[in-house]
């Protein structure tokens, strides 16, 4: 029984990104470009060579941390539309001590690593204090919170101790025992590749594990099924929330991290926000929560992301790529009609 | 300076910063007072701020750019309403995709249109017009205070109109009703669905204007960055003022205040600008924790109304 709604979840997700497709297509069409020429872009931006499947991946990463924090919290319940700053601050950490902290390579990277969880943690959590304690909407928080982080970001990012002389409006490069780069034999390959992608996996399982085969994923699971029901079992849902609302800010600001130490080297001033907690509401959302498809949503999205940055040289808007997504996560809110649909004619066929 | 001239620039600042918000908000107090969830406002004021941009450009009047923009606004709010009222959508999801296909859609007929994601620049004339222009001395106090636009006034107006609709009229109560406590209303022979329908494309309608404004006054053109944040941002005064459009107007003010300010603390300085622009967001949150308390979310909001046989 379980495997067929997880199997018409998936086909009913894949019947939204065929219409996410068509519909880019349309729109393709009313400003006279062949569809055609735009999707084989994309398609050969992405798996034409192997350099590009890594790179793809490298894109996804940030992706799969953050769609694993958003599908994390709905579990509970809880909309982590604060992973976009969750993000921020993790990336912030990880570059901070990246850059200022000395020790050798071994303790470096999971030293980044914490601190960009533990920021993350202190971003969502006060968020989860500010509901619980004093009733403040969650949404409300995690967006002000957004912003914050936000700007404090590029605050911290001029401070002339962190700026880097004349290298633009960024920090200066982490050092070298705090990247995360990929062996020799991959980067001559992919300068980008890291092992920021391998973690991610290493994450979704363990996401997986938790709320499937833990009692505290149970518990989250049960809070989100009914609060009142949870409290009636003897869970306390405060409880609940905070540690679901932390663990869920530990892995976007993993994901700020992975960004950091795997590909940039360094923070820049942002100019608006870069998306990557938003991107991961569509990447838990194409995913249904379930942690280990996050890790397929994330490297489709990752590579609607990189293959789309190519289509630019054939004379198409990247921005189809945003409404195609777009239109994606669309019908997948509508679909619950498709499913009634094809009931309705299932039982149609019976009678 | 003297203190008039700068309290005279300090409402100006508020006068054009605090409307955009402000529609947005108020479209967001009719859809989530309703019972839709809208966080689509976002995607909403971005489409609305280009086709304002765009049909000004095309007809040179500031005032058809404005009502476009109101229009493009409602097209989402339709599609919004369609989602989660005839579909049952999970309304959050929905409002997600909104917030992508709506800027999405924006910068790429900006690109067809334009060949740029930014739109042409506007000229004074093609923008919304403001009132009284040459009757005080520029940087007088009623110059700053009288010459703007006419539609920042009437946006602060619409607070006023909109809380007598939902506290003094029959579709007012309903409408409140239907975000309580939908099963009742339908009791009493609402139309519960129509109600909500009524009320989300007006709030995609108000997102629109709000978005439009913003390119037809301060803003010179469209750019991809011209809206970002600021719908969020009317969702989170509405939620801050409590659902009410006069509550909703307190917490607009604050961030109208403070991006108002923005410049004129900048220009001097002294302070990051960065850290300045924290500021609306912790005062919001500090008048949260200590003044306003539980902001109670209606009790129907965000779930779908299956009408019952």
């Amino acid at each position: 029984m379980k495997q067929k709604i997880l199997q018409s979840n998936m086909l009913l997700t894949l019947i939204s990104i065929v219409i996410g497709f068509i519909f880019g297509a349309i729109l393709l069409l009313c400003i006279r470009i062949n569809p055609g020429v735009a999707y084989a872009k994309l398609f050969t931006g992405v798996f034409s060579q192997f350099k590009y499947i890594l790179y793809s991946a490298v894109y996804a990463s940030p992706l799969i941390f953050t769609g694993l924090s958003v599908a994390f919290s709905f579990k509970t319940g809880v909309f982590n539309i604060g992973a976009e700053g969750q993000f921020v601050v993790g990336s912030l950490a990880a570059c901070l001590i990246g850059i200022f902290v000395d020790v050798p390579a071994i303790l470096h990277v999971p030293l980044c690593l914490l601190a960009a969880m533990a920021a993350g943690v202190l971003w969502s959590a006060v968020v989860g204090y500010l509901k619980v304690a004093r009733g403040i909407n969650e949404v409300l928080s995690y967006i002000m919170f957004n912003w914050i982080a936000f700007y404090l970001s590029n605050y911290v990012v001029n401070i002339p101790a962190v700026h880097k002389e004349g290298g633009g409006e960024a920090t200066k490069d982490i050092l070298a025992s705090a990247k995360m780069t990929a062996p020799s034999f991959i980067t001559q390959i992919c300068s980008y590749a890291n092992w920021g992608f391998l973690l991610a996996i290493a994450c979704a399982f363990l996401v997986w594990f938790t709320i499937e085969k833990t009692t505290l994923g149970f518990q989250l699971r049960a809070v989100g099924h009914s609060r009142t029901a949870a409290e009636y079992a003897g869970i306390s849902s405060n409880r609940i929330f905070l540690t679901s609302m932390s663990i869920s800010g530990a892995l976007a600001g993993l994901g700020g991290a992975v960004q950091i130490l795997g590909m940039s080297g360094r923070l820049s001033q942002f100019a608006g926000q870069e998306g990557y907690g938003f991107q991961g509401i569509t990447v838990a959302l194409i995913a249904s929560s379930n942690p280990v498809g996050c890790i397929f949503s994330g490297l489709f999205y990752g590579a609607m992301k990189y293959g789309g940055s190519k289509l630019s040289i054939v004379g198409v808007p990247n921005e189809v790529v945003n409404i195609i997504m777009g239109t994606i996560i669309f019908f997948i809110a509508i679909s619950q009609v498709f499913r009634l649909l094809l009931n309705r004619k299932k039982k149609g066929g019976v009678a | 300076m003297s203190p008039v001239t700068i309290l005279g620039l300090l409402i100006n600042a508020v006068l054009v910063s605090t409307p955009p918000l402000l529609l947005a908000a108020l479209g967001s107090c009719f859809s989530e007072r309703s019972g839709v969830v809208n966080i689509g406002i976002e995607g909403m004021m971005t489409i609305g701020a280009f086709i304002g941009a765009m049909t000004a450009h095309y007809t040179g009047n500031g005032w058809v750019g404005f009502f476009a923009g109101g229009l493009a606004g409602m097209v989402f709010g339709i599609l919004h309403a369609l989602a989660c009222i005839t579909f049952n959508a999970d309304q959050t999801i929905a409002g997600t995709a909104i917030n992508f296909v709506g800027p999405g859609l924006a910068v790429f007929m900006s690109k067809a249109l334009f060949n740029s994601s930014d739109s042409p620049s506007l000229t004074p004339a093609q923008k919304l017009p403001k009132m009284f222009s040459g009757t005080f001395a520029p940087g007088s106090f009623f110059y700053n205070v009288v010459e703007t636009y006419p539609a920042a006034y009437l946006s602060i107006a619409l607070v006023a109109l909109i809380w007598f609709v939902f506290f003094r009229t029959r579709f007012g109560m309903r409408l409140r009703a239907c975000g309580e406590h939908p099963r009742a209303c339908e009791t009493l022979g609402v139309n519960v669905r129509l109600v909500r329908y009524i009320c989300v494309i007006l709030s995609g309608f108000l997102a629109g204007l709000g978005g439009a404004f913003v390119t037809l006054s301060t803003v010179s053109q469209f750019r991809p960055s011209v809206i970002v944040g600021q719908g969020f941002i009317a969702i989170a005064a509405v939620i801050f003022g409590k659902f009410n459009p006069q509550g909703a107007l307190i917490g607009c003010l604050i961030f109208g205040f403070c991006n108002g300010i923005k410049p004129l603390v900048g220009s001097s300085n002294v302070i990051s600008p960065n850290l300045v622009s924290m500021i609306p967001y912790i005062v919001t949150l500090l008048a949260l924790i200590f003044f306003v308390g539980n902001s109670r979310v209606p009790a129907a909001s965000g779930k779908p109304f299956v009408k019952s046989d």
